[in-house]
């Protein structure tokens, strides 16, 4: 397999940016990339990049620079990140270029999503009765996890006491302020069992990264690669269960999760025992055990003692969301798979600072997961 | 509506595939699983509470705002043998919620129409 490498990673902060708009933070996010990467835009031989709701990515041209080349716009839900960087990899796998750009930004309006039925091959009652929420699909699907695998509400509330106390150790982080287990408990009930705390928010920032190909590299005399070692995109088969579904089958099929990260895993050849570091989508605090467990990296049940011994946080067994996940970033849809990226970037670079991983980690995952049943992987390593 | 209150008691109105016998909800011309043609079926008046949550702030548009909004119980029904059915549950109190609990559809007024909605059943 053609190695490929990244070589720049850039971001734009995370959090509410009045008067910026998404484009204007991806393009912060791409010029930081590139300046990590030692090139200039004119190098750029492809990109791939898209938001949900801030604009077309390849306008940023605009700004960066209409040097002709190819641009594709990349619009897939919560997974666009990854797909982006899918579509990068494997443009740069087949050889058809040597050096390329990923990137996702977003800005949503404030609240929760808003969605339309009809946009969804769903009926109109279906958002009238007040169904079309996707923090009722988190509740829901958590409470029967919790049944199933005897989880305690104050695991819950670990998780989201450590996304903010690693929130508060991450300068692009927006939530900066640590939470007791107390507060998060104590916040409002949203959706049963998940408190206000316990919930991440839509919100702003954008993240870039530069690709190449190991042949390219002799060209960058300062790179410090990052090797991805590999990525993985899935979407759901029949009879998962997915947001914004009016039933479900008897015999439920395995998430999306499951496939791409065992995809991921295997075309790597690593072992989830072998990872260093995670980064899983924690959209709430249920999510992120639930696909700790789907992503192979625990046992379901196992993520109770995980959180009550502190395995998780940095400096633990397996540090997960060491940056504050989506919990602490908020979640601008676009971005968030590449902040994940990001993340373990700078995590096996040994750049992380205040939050950095002790041990000189050497390998790192990623996951992604969003609506309609959709999810990407990625393994990486020094 | 999915809802035929032509009986007396309401029904939910599901789909079964004349080719691969799979049941659906809400019910469409053609099965999502082999693509074979539907028809129509009611589900049992009946069913347990397979999971639950709770609506604890008031949902964007298109969602029927009436009043001053009360957060509302959301949750997914098993239907013995048929399927799981999600629906707004009359109950939002988590206390008085509990996965396995009997439930029954009941027929609501929403926004100068009719829908459903599942009730807890009387265990005592």
């Amino acid at each position: 397999m053609t190695d490929i490498a990244i070589v720049g990673a850039g971001i734009h902060p995370f959090g509410r940016h009045d008067g910026v708009s998404g484009l204007a933070m991806g393009v912060h996010a791409v010029h930081a990339a590139l300046g990590d990467a030692g090139l200039e835009w004119r190098d750029v031989q492809v990109a791939y990049g898209g938001s949900e709701d801030a604009g077309n990515a390849d306008t940023m041209v605009t700004e960066l620079g209409p040097t002709g080349l190819p641009f594709v716009n990349v619009k897939n839900g919560c997974a666009t990140g990854g797909s982006s960087l899918v579509s990068l990899v494997t443009a740069l796998r087949a050889g058809a270029y040597d050096v390329g750009v990923a990137v996702g930004f977003d800005k949503h309006p404030r609240g929760a999503f808003q969605n339309d039925p009809a946009d969804w091959s769903l009926p109109q009652w279906y958002g009238e009765d007040g169904l079309m929420v996707t923090t009722q699909f988190f509740g829901a699907k958590l409470q029967r996890y919790m049944h199933d695998h005897a989880i305690p509400p104050r695991t819950l509330a670990q998780v989201a006491e450590k996304a903010y106390a690693n929130g508060a150790q991450t300068p692009h982080a927006w939530r900066r302020t640590p939470l007791s287990a107390a507060e998060i408990l104590g916040s409002p009930m949203l959706a049963h069992p998940l408190t206000q705390y316990m919930l991440c928010s839509p919100g702003e920032g954008a993240v870039a990264l530069v690709l190449c190909r190991r042949e390219y590299l002799e060209r960058l005399v300062d790179a410090r690669p990052v090797w991805l070692r590999s990525v993985a995109l899935r979407t759901r088969r029949a009879g998962t269960f997915e947001v914004f579904s009016p039933s479900l089958p008897l015999e439920l099929a395995p998430s999306p999760s499951v496939d791409a990260a065992k995809e991921a895993f295997e075309s790597a050849s690593v072992a989830p025992d072998d990872v260093d570091v995670a980064q899983v989508q924690d959209t709430e605090s249920g999510a992120e055990l639930i696909h700790l467990a789907e992503c192979g990296l625990c046992e379901h049940g196992e993520q109770v003692e995980l959180y009550a011994t502190g395995a998780t946080r940095i400096g633990g067994r397996l540090p997960v969301n060491t940056d504050g996940g989506c919990l602490a970033n908020g979640e601008p849809v676009g971005a968030s798979g590449l902040r994940q990226v990001y993340e373990i970037a700078v995590q096996l670079r040994g750049d992380a600072g205040d939050r950095q991983v002790p041990g000189e980690p050497r390998t790192g995952f990623t996951h992604v997961y969003g609506a309609p049943g959709v999810s990407a992987c990625t393994v990486l390593s020094r | 509506m999915p809802i035929d209150l032509d009986g007396g008691t309401p029904l939910l109105v599901a789909g079964r595939c004349r080719e691969c016998a799979v049941v659906i909800f809400p019910l469409r011309q053609r099965c999502p699983t082999c693509g074979g043609a539907v028809e129509r079926t009611l589900l049992p008046p009946r069913g347990t509470l397979w999971t639950w949550t709770t609506q604890g702030f008031e949902p964007k548009p298109p969602y029927l705002a009436e009043g001053e909004f009360e957060p509302y119980g959301v949750g997914y029904v098993e239907f013995d043998g048929y399927l799981r059915v999600e629906g707004r549950l009359t109950e939002a109190d988590p206390a008085r919620l509990r996965i396995g609990m009997p439930m029954e559809v009941v027929a609501v007024r929403r926004g100068g129409r009719v829908s459903y909605a599942f009730a807890p059943v009387d265990e005592a």
